[in-house]
């Protein structure tokens, strides 16, 4: 299925658009929490996308996992649409929120394992091995998962999420709960993971911490996006000047209430 | 959808008190005293046709839950939880009535029979099913849980009532009795007919009316709710 | 390229991954069994069973232990998947909806199983009564698969409520109510006896239950887990 033509410039091809949402809404009965929103990622790039509690961001991103339902607009992944073909969306994603999605009765390898049969990965075995060195978690393979630290829960969880390969990865908050060790690992283990040309996109509060990693920022504020600007475009006084810009420009938008 | 009565339901309220006040007269007036067991006999009246109404209640949810699920129409959530609720209190008002009946009749308040257990077994889902909805605070899933539940439940509501029946019986099988022996058993002569499905009739009405009344009062609930949410904003 | 995973390859490895939990720290099993065997005693100090009644109220008292015991066993298999999110990590692979019902139906069933194999000797042995009967056998397979098929549907409900310890049971027992009813009267028939031609009602009764409510279970089960 040929995906679609980016809508600022015609000439970009499908192949290098990971990810389209085009006019999303989404309700949760009388409430609309996401509403008219309109977001592109090409492949490759790190898309921050911050914002206040309550702005949608996490909405967004299970909508964008498939684990939500979109009310009205359009959800296109590396090619498949969502809700129609999920099955193969799931395929090329990788999900890590701030729960660990991981069993806590089994071994850091039985986890891997498991989550590899999920996806139908061949070599599992190798492919373990290989993304268990990623994320420095070798030497603790054969330990119960209710034994490791959150910050190795965390790095675990990215392992598990990229174990069948995908092409997107979609982080929630993922330093949550982490100390500063914790964090830098895990910054580690993103930049190599994401260095492989894979569409990464990441919510976070932590503007510190998403200005290094990052090559792209998108403010998410009442239930769109208002501004997105890529690490090159940021202004002089830097980020956090650019998220309270943005989030400026949101409460007094012309043409009445969002 | 105004928020006013609408007239159809103006005119189905007066219509539904008209006949039901004609069924109460026509009980207690037009119907002859059964020989055996004098007035309490009357109370069949209004124990049938409460049942018939409480299965009407549970047959709409059931219905109701199944649309839900494939529309996502929020209505049809109001709707199903209208039908339970229906449900529970006529079946509540059946199992009462029978009881009355029951005393004079065979001289206990309750019997193992069937159709009873069922019933009540019957009720003590459906409250399970209020219980479902009171502990999700997620209204959408609120939504779709309780109809889920409305299907299984009135699933088993046949399963339950053979297999209880398979154990034992003595609850008097009055429309097309195998055992005219059957303590409690009275034929039904003509005029006990007319009032029979006259009460029907006017319980049918009576549930039409509280259903609609209902599902009303849960749509004004969900437009005070939306408008909450806009102030709020 | 096929891009959902094989069913049976989903739904084994979900099995697989139950069981090999389970086996690592057993806590859930030996709840099961720790309740199902103070059960037992429990029945025994409140119904001051002599040998005669004993015989009649044996398949009872093992369905109602039975019930108890495979309502832990539900709330706990579903629990496991709500803490840490990972019911998020099943739905997001691409495996059908319906391999992660049987998944966890199977899984829960042989569970169940594990805890009759251990009661049943154990109530023969307390009992004097002779309990090694293949046509209990049958039965306890049929009542806990049927159990176990409403149970995962309802417990996959219920452990996202506020008051999911609660509300299992007063969900479940219910519509349980044709299945348990059914499966003691056979089991009761099979104990004493009787004749095929008795016990043959109840067995129908609880293998239309079972294929009722399996399918039933897994048309719906789709609606519960997709938001």
């Amino acid at each position: 299925m040929l995906g679609w033509a980016s809508k600022t410039d015609p000439t970009q091809q499908n192949i290098t658009l990971m990810i389209e949402v085009n006019h999303l809404v989404k309700r949760f009965g009388p409430k609309t929490v996401l509403k008219n929103l309109d977001f592109q990622a090409q492949q490759g790039e790190f898309v921050a996308l911050l914002g206040p509690n309550g702005a949608g961001k996490t909405t967004f991103l299970r909508i964008l996992s498939s684990l939500s339902r979109q009310t009205l607009g359009e959800v296109i992944i590396a090619g498949y649409s969502l809700p129609h073909q999920a099955a193969a969306v799931r395929r090329q994603l990788g999900v890590v929120s701030h729960l660990p999605l991981l069993y806590g009765d089994l071994t850091a390898e039985e986890n891997l394992q498991f989550y590899g049969r999920m996806y139908g990965v061949k070599g599992l075995e190798q492919r373990i091995g290989a993304v268990l060195e990623l994320v420095g978690l070798a030497p603790r393979r054969r330990d119960l998962v209710r034994t490791f630290s959150r910050g190795m829960q965390q790095r675990l969880a990215i392992g598990r999420a990229i174990i069948h390969d995908p092409e997107v990865l979609l982080l929630d908050e993922p330093h949550t709960g982490l100390d500063q060790d914790a964090c830098e690992m895990l910054d580690n283990v993103l930049r190599q993971v994401a260095a492989r040309q894979r569409t990464v996109v990441m919510t976070s509060h932590d503007l510190v911490r998403v200005a290094d990693l990052a090559s792209r920022f998108d403010v998410l504020s009442r239930g769109a996006i208002r501004a997105s600007t890529p690490r090159l475009g940021l202004p002089q006084d830097g980020l956090l000047a650019f998220y309270r810009e943005a989030l400026n420009t949101a409460t007094i938008a012309p043409g009445g209430a969002p | 959808m105004s928020d006013s009565k609408s007239r159809w339901l103006i005119l189905l309220d007066i219509v539904t008190i008209v006949l039901f006040f004609g069924a109460v007269g026509m009980v207690f007036f037009y119907a002859p005293l059964e020989a055996s067991m004098g007035i309490v006999q009357k109370v069949f009246y209004f124990h049938t046709a409460s049942f018939w109404t409480g299965m009407l209640g549970f047959v709409f949810s059931m219905v109701a839950g199944i649309i839900y699920l494939r529309t996502h129409d929020h209505k049809w959530d109001i709707v199903g939880l209208a039908g339970i609720e229906i449900g529970l209190v006529f079946c509540l008002i059946g199992v009462i009535t029978g009881s009355i009946w029951a005393y004079p009749a065979w001289n206990t308040w309750w019997t193992w029979d069937p159709r009873l257990t069922t019933v009540t077994i019957m009720e003590l889902a459906y409250f399970a099913y209020l219980m479902l909805r009171a502990g999700i605070e997620d209204p959408e899933r609120r939504a779709r849980f309780g109809a889920v539940y409305a299907i299984v439940a009135f699933i088993s509501v046949p399963l339950t009532f053979f297999s209880i029946r398979m154990f034992n019986t003595i609850h008097p099988v009055v429309i097309g009795s195998s055992d005219p022996g059957a303590a409690g058993t009275f034929a039904m002569t003509s005029k006990m007919t007319t009032v029979f499905m006259f009460a029907l009739l006017a319980y049918t009405f009576l549930f039409a009316d509280l259903f609609w009344h209902r599902i009303r009062l849960g749509r004004l609930a969900d437009k005070v709710e939306q408008k909450k949410l806009k102030l709020s904003e | 390229m096929n891009t959902v995973t094989p069913f049976i390859r989903a739904m084994n490895a979900i099995i697989w991954k139950d069981l090999a939990a389970e086996w690592r720290s057993r806590e859930m099993v030996s709840a099961m069994l720790v309740f199902a065997l103070l059960d037992i005693f429990i029945f025994n100090f409140a119904l001051e069973l002599n040998p005669q009644v004993r015989a009649s109220l044996t398949s009872g008292i093992l369905w109602v232990t039975l019930a108890f015991a495979g309502t832990l066993g539900l709330n706990r298999s579903m629990a496991v998947e709500k803490d840490r999110g990972c019911l998020d990590g099943l739905l997001l692979a691409p495996v059908d909806r319906t391999a992660i019902y049987f998944g966890k139906t199977i899984g829960n069933l042989v569970f169940m199983l594990l805890v009759a194999a251990i009661i049943v000797p154990i109530y023969s042995v307390l009992y004097n009564v002779n309990l090694f009967n293949l046509g209990l056998i049958a039965i306890i397979i049929l009542g806990a698969w049927g159990y176990v098929s409403v149970g995962t549907l309802l417990a996959s409900m219920t452990v996202q409520a506020r008051t999911r310890d609660v509300l299992l049971p007063v969900l479940l027992f219910p519509v349980a109510i044709p299945l348990l009813v059914a499966a003691v009267k056979a089991s009761g028939g099979f104990l004493d006896g009787s004749a095929i031609s008795d016990i043959a009602p109840w067995l129908n009764i609880l293998v239309v239950y079972d294929v009722v409510f399996t399918a039933v279970a897994f048309m719906v089960f789709d609606y519960v887990v997709e938001e």
